[in-house]
């Protein structure tokens, strides 16, 4: 680890810091329907959408109702955007003429961009048309991040709110997370990104002629654009297949910076709004800061193992050439940016990656793989992490509550036996899917073991990683695996669906039943939420539900190739 | 006093061994998952054992058939926790049982005379005559006479009481004894439905039902036990891939291991524990439901009479006027004072003595010609008059009345000050003159009892509100209010107003505690979370309540909250200590499992255990004996302080949360020393 690396990492922290209240305190307005300075463009357009659509927006929906409304809009973007894929080759802007996708591969990426995955089956510049990213894959990126966004609003909204079966409209929730926090966030994202060398074109494909003498094509596109709601939306669908590790999706250290920050500030400001609607500002800060220390731990775990290397490697070749383990790395971010980027990548379930996570050190790659075996809640998906980590806070208050001499109560509601039973629920689908499925493929030599590359440990961890990622409904790939088999792609698309909408029914089950709550006026005697001791707490069992299930497993696959390692075994 | 009954008791452990055999009926078992899985998992690896036996399969038997046996003990052992729990509640309810000896009865025929009979076989309605020396044949309520009655076998306490007909002592108990006189009791109950039959069927846990927070705590319990399954069984597959397969006694030791079995085997013996610590405060709880809302409880309506102050009002201080000697004003307080029975004229008899020395006399000494005057309601004033002497004391109207009509006696304004300020003070002014000529004041104040601010205090810091209810006047209700430090007070309440007070809190979301003994009380007993009836309370009172203190102490509502609290709190702590105990035993098992197949993993054997086999033994081993370690703390409960929350919540953590991560590391590392150096792994 040098200096500069930890001074990179801890700006990152500060700056994020910073953003988290200004972030939060907008939210906050947006979603409770207050004036924003923004209201002068927007407000227009948000009545026009709401008069052409025929939505009420002073009607609010129960948690059955909303979730209803939240499933049929899902599975119309599922079709349409199925066949915009199937039939690209009759649609516009298809300069390469690009054919039509298959139909598995096609539903495998539906179904990936609608529930915030973007986990990619193909090669963006092989396979899609402009038409079909832009108004296709980039349109989704927006809606699939403002159903997240909605559905984190309903179950604050849950907390903040007593004896009432309302928990706001969907459609006014979806309407204004994009039109008020995604596209101006993005837009300027975009412009900025161009400003760094970014690409937003609609030309065909430039070839060259290398050093070499070999004929190279360049894909080009309308990089920019997507390249800010992927990272704004925790999407992390890249516009190529290198993804932001692409130099025209992710040019330079400054783009790479801003990057990670689009990343984290919406589920950050998350944080802050939870705290603030609640009437509990430390509380929001509380969660924050477990965030951050699990943040912390990954990114600084990853790091250290990142830039000792390989011990295989004579000294000379980690330390004074390449300064660790520089295998999958892009020069022009190094390895501090490589490890902070792989951590909020997979803290967040946004997916995007800079560098490739298959080549890491066992214990570098077993970081991001336990980020998302932890549920997606340090920081997490748009929307997405702040529910699941509320579903954590259900449990811990639960857990430890009662230590305090109370039948357990969060935030003036007492979490009583049909929350702990939806809690269980939410937190049972998650691992019965990654290892339900990754059992079942490690022992099927057919269809289950013919994709892997590699044998051993770091084959299974190949494996796992690909049902955490869906499952998480992360995306990034560990690669090293042959995702496209029919066995494959069918099982990571249900388990995609699975970790996606399974999940958020119980979660809503919860806000409905925490929204008819009487209050219980706070005292003394009251379960503290907004001490350093419950963010410390909250972490343990963030830690002990997800790191306890999984960890005979990991067992078998990184910590052991870690071992293996260290014994000087190679493969 | 206190029934406290030994852990150690010989014949409840040994009730208890024999019941914790008999409740491995699964069907019993299935009431807790937990355990029943661990169950299962026994009687599969029995059924293995025994079929390697006759299969001749060359397993390895020795470790097998201890990994069997160690699985059946963790079984044994979490339902020995509960049959202890239920033995000390039978045991609770045989001495509460042995006041129900069998007795006769003189039943009352209509024409007046009185026939013997059992008492099982009076009904409801019955009207029986007790005399000096009988037992009160059931529970009922007196119609006719005063006696002193001694119910040392329910309360323990062995002060007799008053039982007189009418009013708010009428009620009696079966099984307690008359000392002197005789009342007529009309019995209220048939038999084996009197309230003490229905306190010994909940104390003995046979009626008892899980209370809504323990339903929680199952499902969270049942669905971490699922998720452990999950774990484990897809391991083998992972297993299988890395060629390190594992035997099934190995897979479900794993499960054992990990699923919450302490507090799975513990749960229902804290629930049980926690209303037998009520008894032990001779406090009868009708639901566990009511003891878990004491945890719960918010606010406190405390009466204020024998709750806050002593019963009744005390001479606290002599205030002459201008030119009187305090000693001189003191003495004829005293002299009008001692044919004054009442509690107040004793006490200024005995000030008087306190602060000056001053000698009850006995008042013939004192004059050839001694008169009492009465208080009446007329005059409103007492005194004596020795021969010419005439001493007064009474209201300062009264005393003014009585000394103009003599003398052209003029209102004194330094008079009336010294009884305003009194009075504004919350106390009572009693004006003394001697020779119709006023000569002070005597300070009659009510005493809050002693280390009643502090517990107050504590109160407080726990987040619960105290209000006292009174029914003086706004002045003085908040004079003492603030000597004693309650929060909040209401004054010249009526039945009505209490029940206001109740609805007012609830509809804020609080949870109210409060006691009551007078039929009137019933409405608000009932409304209120947390009603504990008086015993010497009305029947009435009695069935509206939730709770029945049988030593009729109304400061006992503080206990019985943090009984509740402590309930709570043992499940809490014992639910964190079982989940981080798990941390350890991965570290025990999982490297045993596949350091056979890949010895880089021994790395992960931090505490250097012996073998495989002896890793996995001692783990199983200390799960199982950590269940019968920790039988004394679920029966006792964790150590119960008045603090805030968050300092409850530290400490709990540092000791239960910390003290469970690494406690097992050290336990399973000692076993394993032992069953190492005893060869048997």
């Amino acid at each position: 680890m040098t200096t500069s690396g930890i001074f990179q990492i801890l700006l990152y922290l500060v700056v994020l810091t910073l953003l988290v209240k200004p972030m939060g305190v907008f939210m906050t307005k947006v979603y409770n329907g207050e004036k924003t300075f923004l209201d002068f463009i927007f407000k227009p357009i948000e009545r026009l959408i709401y008069k052409l659509c025929r939505i009420d927006a002073a009607q609010e929906m129960n948690w059955k109702q909303y979730g209803a409304a939240m499933l049929i809009f899902s599975l119309v973007s599922t079709i349409a955007l199925y066949f915009m894929q199937r039939w690209q080759f009759y649609l516009p802007l298809n300069p390469q003429g690009l054919s039509g996708v298959s139909a598995d591969s096609s539903f495998n990426t539906a179904v990936s961009f609608v529930t915030n995955t973007n986990w990619q089956g193909y090669g963006g510049e092989t396979t899609m048309s402009y038409f079909t990213q832009m108004a296709g894959l980039a349109i989704q990126n927006f809606k699939s991040a403002a159903v997240g966004m909605a559905l984190a609003v309903v179950f604050i909204r849950g907390i903040a709110r007593f004896e009432t079966d309302n928990l706001g409209n969907f459609w006014v929730d979806m309407t204004r997370s994009i039109l008020y926090i995604l596209v101006p966030l993005s837009f300027l994202a975009a412009i900025f990104f161009v400003s760094q060398g970014m690409i937003q074109n609609f030309k065909p494909y430039d070839t060259a002629q290398t050093v070499e003498g070999i004929q190279q094509t360049i894909a080009q596109g309308p990089v920019a654009s997507q390249v800010a709601i992927k990272m704004l939306g925790t999407n992390g669908g890249g516009f190529f297949n290198a993804n932001a590790a692409h130099p025209f999706e992710n040019p330079t250290p400054f783009s790479n910076f801003i990057q990670m920050l689009l990343i984290f500030i919406i589920p950050g400001g998350f944080t802050y709004m939870l705290g603030r609607m609640t009437k509990s500002a430390g509380h929001g800060w509380a969660v924050y800061g477990a965030m951050i220390f699990l943040f912390l731990v990954g990114t600084f775990t990853a790091y250290w193992a990142e830039s000792k290397g390989n011990p295989l490697y004579p000294a000379t070749v980690n330390q004074q050439v390449v300064g660790g383990n520089f295998e999958g790395k892009e020069v022009r971010f190094g390895v501090a940016n490589s490890a902070l980027f792989a951590t909020i990548t997979t803290d967040a379930s946004c997916g995007a990656v800079n560098s490739m996570h298959d080549s890491f050190t066992p214990i570098g790659g077993l970081v991001p793989l336990t980020n998302i075996m932890l549920g997606e809640v340090i920081f997490g998906g748009v929307g997405a992490g702040m529910y699941g980590m509320l579903v954590m806070i259900i449990l811990t208050v639960f857990i430890a509550g009662l230590m305090v001499g109370r039948t357990p109560e969060y935030l003036g509601k007492k979490i009583e036996a049909y929350d702990v039973q939806m809690a269980m629920l939410y937190a049972l689908i998650f691992p019965l899917i990654i290892l339900g499925l990754a059992a079942v493929s490690a022992i099927a030599p057919d269809f289950g073991l013919s994709s892997l590359n590699n044998q051993g440990a770091h084959g299974l961890s190949e494996i796992l990683y690909a049902f955490t990622s869906g499952t998480g409904n992360n995306g990034s790939a560990f690669a090293g695996l042959n995702a496209n088999t029919l066995w494959y792609n069918t099982t990571l698309g249900v388990a995609m669906l699975v970790g996606r909408f399974f999940m958020i029914i119980p979660m809503l089950a919860i806000a409905g039943n925490l929204a008819r709550k009487k209050q219980i006026p706070p005292s003394l005697g009251t379960f503290p939420v907004n001490t350093p001791l419950f963010a410390a707490l909250l972490v343990s069992i963030v830690i002990i539900v997800g790191a306890l299930t999984f960890f005979p497993v990991l067992s078998l696959s990184p910590i052991l190739e870690h071992f293996q390692m260290m014994s000087g075994q190679t493969f | 006093m206190k029934k406290e009954i030994s852990i150690w008791d010989q014949k409840i452990i040994a009730q208890a061994l024999i019941d914790s055999i008999k409740k491995l009926n699964p069907k019993t078992m299935l009431k807790n998952p937990v355990m029943f899985v661990v169950e299962v998992g026994a009687a599969f690896l029995t059924l293995k054992v025994l079929g390697n036996i006759f299969t001749g399969t060359n397993g390895n038997f020795g470790f097998e058939i201890q990994i069997t046996l160690w699985l059946w003990f963790t079984v044994l052992f979490a339902n020995f926790a509960e049959a202890m729990a239920e033995g000390r509640g039978k045991a609770q309810a045989d001495t509460l049982r042995k006041a129900k000896t069998e007795t006769n009865a003189k039943l009352l025929k209509k024409d007046g005379s009185t026939e013997i009979v059992s008492a099982t076989k009076l009904r409801k309605d019955d009207v029986v005559l007790v005399e000096a020396g009988e037992f009160i044949p059931g529970d009922g309520e007196v119609i006719e006479g005063v006696a002193s009655v001694d119910e040392s076998a329910i309360t323990g306490e062995s002060a007799p009481v008053i039982r007189e007909s009418g009013g708010d002592r009428s009620a009696v108990t079966g099984g307690t004894k008359v000392l002197s006189d005789w009342i007529k009791v009309r019995i209220t109950s048939n038999p084996g439905e009197t309230f003490i039959d229905r306190m010994i069927a909940l104390v003995e846990g046979a009626s008892r039902q899980k209370t809504p927070n323990e339903i929680a705590l199952n499902i969270l319990l049942a669905g971490l036990t699922i998720i452990f399954l999950l774990a484990v069984v897809t391991l083998q597959p992972f297993a299988i891939y890395s060629n390190a397969a594992q035997t099934i006694f190995v897979l479900i030791s794993l499960l054992v291991c990990l699923i919450p079995t302490t507090i799975g085997g513990l749960l229902s013996a804290i629930g049980i524990a926690g209303m037998d610590r009520l008894v032990q405060h001779n406090v009868l709880a009708m639901s566990g439901r009511a003891v878990e809302a004491a945890g719960d409880v918010n606010t406190l309506l405390l009466d204020k009479t024998g709750t806050i102050t002593l019963g009744n009002r005390q001479a606290s201080e002599f205030i002459p006027l201008k030119g009187v000697d305090e000693k001189l004003l003191a003495d004829a307080a005293q002299l009008s004072s001692l044919a004054d029975e009442t509690p107040e004229g004793r006490s200024i008899v005995i000030l008087a003595k306190e602060r000056y020395g001053l000698r009850g006399r006995e008042v013939h000494e004192l004059a050839t010609h001694t008169e009492f005057v009465p208080f009446t309601a007329n005059t409103r004033m007492s005194g004596i008059n020795l021969d010419n002497r005439e001493i007064r004391k009474g209201a300062v109207d009264a005393i003014e009345k009585y000394v103009a009509n003599v003398n052209g006696y003029k209102p004194s304004p330094e008079l009336r000050e010294i009884v305003e300020k009194i009075a504004k003070a919350g106390g009572t002014p009693l004006v003394v003159a001697d020779g119709r000529k006023p000569l002070g004041v005597i300070y009659l104040k009510d005493i809050v009892k002693g280390g009643m601010r502090e517990r107050f205090k504590q109160l407080r810091q726990m987040g619960i509100k105290t209000v006292m209810i009174t029914g003086d006047n706004p002045l003085t209700a908040a004079s003492i209010a603030q000597e004693a430090g309650v929060d909040d007070f209401l004054a010249e309440a009526k039945p009505e107003d209490k029940m206001a007070l109740i609805k007012r809190e609830q509809a804020e979301g609080k949870l109210v505690a409060m006691t009551g003994d007078g039929t009137n009380d019933a409405p608000a007993l009932a409304q209120a979370d947390v009603g504990v009836a008086m015993n010497t309370g009305t029947q009435a009172a009695k069935e509206a309540g939730n709770m029945v203190d049988l030593d009729s102490d109304p400061t006992k509502l503080i206990e019985v909250v943090e009984i509740g609290k402590q309930l709570l709190m043992t499940r809490g702590a014992l639910t964190t200590f079982s989940i981080a105990n798990d941390v350890a035993k991965y570290f025990a098992i999982i490297p045993a499992m596949f350091a056979a197949t890949f010895p880089v993993l021994n790395a992960l054997n931090i505490m250097a255990l012996k073998t495989p086999q002896s890793a996995i033994l001692s783990a199983v081993i200390f799960n199982a004996l950590v269940i019968i370690g920790l039988i004394p703390l679920a029966l006792r409960g964790v150590k119960y302080r008045a603090l805030s929350a968050s300092s409850l919540l530290q400490r709990n953590l540092l000791i239960y949360g910390l003290g469970g991560i690494i406690a097992p590391f050290i336990g399973i590392k000692i076993i394993d020393v032992i069953i190492t150096a005893l060869g048997l792994a």
